[in-house]
């Protein structure tokens, strides 16, 4: 082989619709940046991805140990994608820990790149190989490509004044040069990035340009490759303006657009949680829409101190994932007792416990929706995916606002990290955000301001604006007096109340469309899902659905209240699928609300569910 | 209203129309008619006032107020207060505790809060027991205290209310006595006065789970004698017949009787509440009987700034330029589909 002399060899030129990559390295090699580039430059050449970010809890776990395998996975395509993909079509492993953690979710003939300079005896005792994996015929049924990536990137800057740290630290640009020439991708995107980044550093800029080049180059030139693939764009989506987004950066874009039209402030309390911390980082930046964000001393006072903004007339949010939620749990039930405007943001993680925080999970549903002391209700939406937080948290927030009481989000691990292309909204179209504010004392009748009064349609009570005169009012955690909010030991009262507070849930559904099916309303399958396993149910379905067989697909993203419809829904047909991260939890709901026939699907492995294990489930279930 | 006159109050302004429902002989009707009084003259209206509290029998407080007012859950009151006061900056926020709840279940925010000096006002009824679970030792019941759930004595080690509030940079720390109208008054006063954190322990009666607890500080007999009567710039003399002194030696306060051994007034130690060093009011806040007279009055009055003036400096700074939400939502990198 010889490197940069006349032409480059002559390969095959191949033409994919759909293509998932995964990067796995050290946490400190720059995966997720590797990742994240990729993705950009993806739905820049007009693709549609969805990725997948799958790093340790440990920021920087022993280098070159199983332990601190990050991987990031990209999938892109010329057709709609929902899923960060089943198995991968091309790994790049920069060590041997990184192989040995990620060779499974490899499909067989897929293409395997491998930084040979890691594969050391030291480097591979660490990953627990006891025979070198490149050399003993274990990895045959892959297409093995051995890439000398640390030697490159040292030939690269051999020119430079660079220490080996540095030098070593930008070979994930090496690697994703040589992706972005293998796929085609334009490495312009990837340079401004890289311009960005390195802004003021120019030995640093200079130095990982040249690297990402030289990745580009060696593909170019080097013999090894002997094909290349084009991955054409994805048909045009509506006409706008088109951008890549993470959940979390999604939910903290919704909540300013909201505050913007509602035109209340925000006031975000939050104590930093993996994997939800990125939104009060987002926020914090953003002051000039009035934004005050709070870093509290615990969960609980990052809710308490959000509830008494609420009580302010602030557009109050507390940020957090599962073992926060229950730290803020008596706090939520004094904003139910309260009536005031609350949204609470759950990024659900592996459980119980500290469990796996930076894995991804659906089970803090039943938390959501009953997890309070005594008749608490809440009322609990969930986004299907990275771009669709942003309506999730714009339409919590009308709730909030509009019915006066709190509302949780509940997104999750896969959501939160996860990105794809998203069409920017006009903010001139935005929908009307109401709230039922009272700021002046006159026309009150002979018994004066009665902050428990309410109105008929939403059954919201009024928001006084405090520091108004003849508007004083207490309250508080103890029972109230209907009407005047006074204290109240009242049995009959009490009764009252409580029925009153689940009304005022099941209200919501008045305000909220029914069912949006994708298939036909009635059938042999339903597959029900909630959250981030919208994108597998709706694909597998799909599958089913031009394999001529009679299976639909409804989506839940309110899962308290439930749509008025659902009941007749499930009714219509022969059985009912609900696959959940979870065992069983809005199975569980769903059956103690309804008399329907079903199934509950649960895998709880701290990763998104796979496309092909629920396409095998609705087969089963299929009349033969 | 004419805006051009001034509103004047009167003490009942700040009365609400709810019964008081604590029981007969509590101490904590003498502070509730203390801060009807004190915010009369302080002079700014009911409606500008908001009283936070979290639970117990101190907490109720807020209902018996004409002011907004927020009964929240325990322990977590200065929580609540700093999100309403970084939002709401134009009200004045006062907040309510006892010694279970500001101290035990929730120590954490109290020390927080003041650590931050949030512009609020916190008075903590310290009964040295807890009254509305009927009976338990609190953290600053003494050693060896018989209880309900310590029938043969706590072995629990107290703390004192200001010793931690000075641990945690408190930038105002005071103490009255709920029978000593006139301190109480003074120190409410104060207490109004200060920006920032103004943290004021209340030695107060529960007369019926640990009645007598003060008795030596407050009976009127052994009151003179027992406590010192803090004043900014006055050198530390107490007594009936003002003829007791403290005098600083090193880092140790003693008691000393004026006239004796040639010494006098001059000789005292004079209360400096404006010292940035916070090492003599830490003297000060350890002071205790029947060793040392217990010091009431005003022990620390220091500024710093505000944190929720700070928020609120940085959002109004940002907004000189306000957010563009078109531009915000597009972000940096984008493409257009036509």
């Amino acid at each position: 082989m010889s490197m940069g002399e006349s032409t480059a060899p002559v390969r095959r030129r191949e033409t994919l619709e759909s293509v998932v990559v995964r990067f796995a390295g050290d946490s400190g090699d720059g995966m997720q940046l590797a990742g994240s580039q990729m993705t950009l430059a993806s739905v820049l050449a007009g693709n549609d991805v969805a990725t997948f970010p799958d790093f340790p809890a440990e920021i920087r776990a022993p280098a070159g140990t199983l332990a601190g395998v990050s991987g990031f996975q990209l999938h892109f395509a010329s057709d709609e994608v929902f899923t960060p993909g089943d198995a991968v079509d091309a790994l790049v492993a920069m060590n041997p820990a990184a192989l040995a953690k990620n060779i499974k979710s490899l499909r067989k003939s897929g293409l395997l790149i491998v930084n040979r300079d890691a594969f050391t005896a030291r480097g591979l005792k660490m990953a627990g190989y006891a025979e070198n994996p490149l050399q003993d015929g274990s990895l045959a049924e892959y297409q093995l490509f051995e890439v000398d990536l640390s030697r490159l990137c040292r030939d690269a800057l051999a020119d430079t004044e660079l220490g080996s740290k540095e030098v070593e630290r930008s070979k994930n640009y090496f690697a994703l040069g040589l992706m972005c020439w293998l796929y085609e991708r334009q490495l312009e995107v990837v340079e401004e990035e890289i311009a960005a980044r390195f802004q003021g550093k120019p030995h640093l800029l200079d130095a990982n340009l040249a690297v990402l080049r030289g990745g580009w180059a060696y593909g170019e030139n080097s013999e090894l490759f002997r094909i290349r693939f084009a991955v054409p764009p994805a048909p045009a989506g509506a006409p706008g303006i088109y951008r890549n987004i993470t959940g979390n950066e999604a939910v903290a874009l919704g909540l300013i657009a909201a505050s913007v039209q509602a035109g209340r402030d925000i006031f975000f309390g939050s104590y930093p949680i993996t994997p939800a911390s990125d939104v009060l980082h987002a926020l914090a930046g953003q002051k000039s829409f009035g934004v005050r964000t709070f870093q509290a001393e615990d969960e609980i006072a990052a809710v308490c101190a959000a509830l008494g903004a609420a009580w302010g007339g602030q557009l109050a949010v507390t940020c957090t994932s599962g073992p926060g939620m229950a730290l803020k749990q008596e706090a939520i039930g004094l904003a139910v007792m309260t009536e005031l405007p609350l949204v609470i943001l759950d990024v659900q993680r592996g459980g119980p416990s500290t469990g796996l925080p930076t894995k991804t999970e659906q089970a803090d549903l039943l938390q959501a929706i009953w997890g309070r002391n005594s008749e608490s209700p809440v009322a609990v939406v969930a986004p299907r995916s990275p771009s669709d937080a942003f309506d999730a948290t714009y339409e919590a927030v009308q709730v909030a606002l509009r019915h006066m009481m709190p509302v949780i989000i509940l997104s999750d691990g896969a959501i939160a990290n996860g990105a794809e292309p998203w069409r920017v909204p006009d903010p001139a179209q935005l929908a009307p955000i109401t709230a039922p504010e009272l700021a002046t004392a006159e026309g009150l009748g002979e018994k004066g301001f009665l902050p428990y009064s309410r109105d008929p349609l939403t059954l919201a009570r009024p928001w006084a604006r405090l520091g108004t005169p003849g508007l004083q009012h207490r309250i508080g955690g103890l029972e109230k007096s209907e009407g005047t909010g006074h204290i109240s030991y009242d049995s009959d009262n009490h009764h009252n109340m409580v029925v009153l507070r689940q009304r005022r849930i099941d209200n919501i559904a008045n305000f909220l469309p029914g069912c949006d099916v994708t298939g036909d309303r009635q059938g042999d399958v339903l597959v029900v899902s909630w959250g981030s396993t919208y994108g597998a149910c709706l694909t597998a379905v799909r599958r089913a659905q031009r394999a001529g067989k009679r299976v639909s697909h409804v989506h839940l993203r309110w899962l308290n209240p439930l749509p008025s419809d659902l009941g007749e829904l499930l009714e219509s047909f022969r059985t009912v699928l609900v696959p959940e991260m979870n065992l069983g939890q809005l199975y569980k709901v769903l059956r103690a609300a309804y008399d329907f026939r079903g199934h509950s699907y649960t895998r709880v492995a701290g990763m998104p569910l796979r496309v092909q294990e629920l396409e095998a489930e609705i087969e089963a279930l299929l009349p033969s | 209203m004419d805006q051009a006159t001034p509103r004047t109050f009167k003490a009942k302004d700040f009365a609400s129309d709810q019964d008081v429902r604590w029981c007969p002989g509590c101490g904590d009707y003498a502070i509730l008619s203390a801060v009807h009084k004190a915010l009369a003259i302080q002079g700014i209206a009911p409606e500008s006032i908001a009283f936070v509290s979290g639970i117990g029998c101190s907490s109720r407080f807020p209902y018996y107020m004409s002011t907004y007012g927020f009964h929240t859950i325990h322990g977590r009151a200065p929580a609540v207060a700093t999100g309403l006061k970084i939002g709401r900056p134009d009200l004045q926020v006062w907040l309510v505790t006892g010694d279970g709840d500001a101290l035990s279940i929730g120590g954490n925010h109290l020390i927080h809060v003041l650590r931050r000096n949030v512009d609020i006002k916190i008075l903590l009824f310290n009964n040295r027991i807890y009254g509305l679970t009927k009976g338990q030792y609190s953290p600053t019941s003494e050693f060896g205290k018989k209880t309900k759930s310590t029938p043969l004595g706590s072995v629990d080690h107290p703390f004192s209310p200001l010793v931690v509030g000075l641990g945690a940079e408190a930038t105002f720390l005071a103490r009255a006595i709920d029978v000593d109208a006139p301190v109480l008054g003074e120190v409410l006063a104060a207490t109004a006065a200060h920006q920032g954190s103004a943290y004021v322990e209340i030695l107060q009666n529960c007369n019926i789970f640990n009645d007598g607890a003060w008795d030596t500080l407050s009976a009127k007999e052994s009151r003179a004698d027992a406590l010192l009567h803090l004043r900014h710039g006055q050198p530390m003399v107490f007594g009936r017949a003002r003829d007791k002194g403290i005098v600083l030696r090193g880092l140790r306060p003693e008691v000393v009787t004026l006239g004796e051994g040639g010494l006098s007034e001059a000789d005292c130690w004079v209360h400096d509440a404006h010292d940035p060093d916070p090492t003599r009011a830490f003297i000060l806040a350890r002071m205790w009987a029947p060793a040392l007279p217990v010091p009431v009055g005003v022990l620390r009055a220091v500024q710093r700034p505000c944190y929720d003036a700070a928020v609120n400096a940085q959002v109004a700074t940002a907004r000189a330029t306000p957010g563009d939400l078109h531009k915000l939502l597009v972000g940096r990198k984008n493409w257009t589909v036509s």
